[in-house]
């Protein structure tokens, strides 16, 4: 080991709190033995809602959080201005 | 009103036969009538960290298929009367255990102790699913280390999905605690900190048993870390866990054996 690499040695605690976060927020996602519930919820939600409104498929955002007392579904949905507003 | 605990992680070897024993022997001192059970059918070794490994007869196994009666598998402590064990089977398959049939004596056991002890295996299989399937309040046991937070992460998951308490909607008490850690090396950024595992794993804490030599010492000597040493530095942490288990609110300390500097400093404050 070189001094160098002696100085430049990064804690690797944090480290491995990222990786952990990442990986977690990922497979939180996999409820019940579900695996892609999150993705599923995102198709199912953007079919109902074009039924009534033509909405690009990346402006549907779907998040789930994972907490001590509650677990949070978040549904963002962008809804295109309609034709002829402005 | 009796408790069913289950002590479990997913992780194999991070401490939850150590806790299930060195938490069931603190809770007996206290005076609670208290139950230890080995879930890990084919690979006991409760029995042995206790110290009765030469006085099993019946196990669990034979009582929920009704070839034993639960009074003559029950081991007594020798050291406290209050506290019992029911080893696991040695030689018996994991399928052996029927959800019916853990009903029926955990039920049985209730009637009789304050606290039912549910020492988990490792995995997420039948034993483990067993172990956890009628508890009340769960203690998971976590190493400050990357594989041990992210198989608790999944634990918890079961907790609140496969439990009964769970599928009645209702909500089990859920409660960390951090084993293995080193306060030292938390502050030199080469472990995880108490404060990253409890923002990762969201779930309250409810003791920090310090990496010691006293947990070796007492397993070569076959007695629970309260019992073999219980000044020791994770003899106290887990007196203090046993007391917030029943309640008690208590500052959350991190015991040393030695007394050095950082003793001082961290060993007041943490969390």
């Amino acid at each position: 080991m070189s001094l160098l690499s002696f100085f430049n040695r990064r804690s690797s605690a944090p480290v491995a709190r990222e990786r952990l976060q990442i990986l977690l927020a990922h497979e939180r996602g996999i409820v019940g033995g579900q695996p892609d519930l999150v993705a599923k919820l995102r198709e199912e939600i953007l079919a109902v809602v074009r039924r009534h409104v033509m909405v690009e498929h990346d402006n549907v955002q779907v998040k789930m959080n994972r907490d001590a007392d509650i677990s949070t579904l978040e549904i963002e949905v962008e809804i295109p201005a309609p034709v002829g507003a402005r | 009103m009796a408790k069913v605990l289950v002590v479990t992680s997913g992780k194999g070897g991070v401490g939850k036969t150590t806790s299930s024993a060195a938490l069931g022997a603190a809770l007996a001192h206290g005076g609670d009538k208290v139950v230890v059970i080995d879930f890990d059918v084919g690979l006991r070794n409760l029995d042995l960290v206790m110290g009765a490994e030469r006085r099993v007869v019946f196990d669990l196994i034979n009582v929920v298929q009704g070839d034993a009666k639960l009074s003559q598998a029950l081991i007594r402590d020798k050291r406290l009367e209050n506290l019992s064990l029911l080893p696991a089977s040695q030689t018996r398959d994991k399928d052996a255990l029927t959800e019916e049939g853990v009903a029926r004596v955990l039920n049985e056991l209730r009637e009789k102790f304050d606290w039912i002890v549910c020492d988990s295996p490792a995995g997420i299989e039948r034993g483990a699913t067993m172990a956890m399937r009628h508890a009340d309040v769960a203690v998971v046991v976590t190493n400050p280390e990357v594989s041990s937070v992210r198989d608790s992460d999944r634990i918890i998951g079961l907790l609140d999905s496969k439990t009964e308490k769970a599928e009645n909607g209702d909500r089990i008490e859920k409660h960390l605690l951090l084993t293995r850690y080193d306060p030292v090396r938390a502050e030199r950024g080469e472990m995880l900190k108490v404060e990253d595992v409890l923002e990762i794993l969201s779930i309250p804490l409810i003791g920090i048993i310090p990496e010691s030599e006293e947990v070796l010492k007492a397993s070569n000597m076959g007695s629970p870390v309260t019992l073999n040493n219980p000044s020791s530095a994770p003899g106290r942490a887990y007196f203090d866990a046993a007391r917030r288990l029943k309640g008690e609110t208590l500052e959350m300390t991190i015991p040393s054996d030695k007394k050095g500097l950082f003793g001082k400093l961290f060993g007041r404050r943490a969390a």
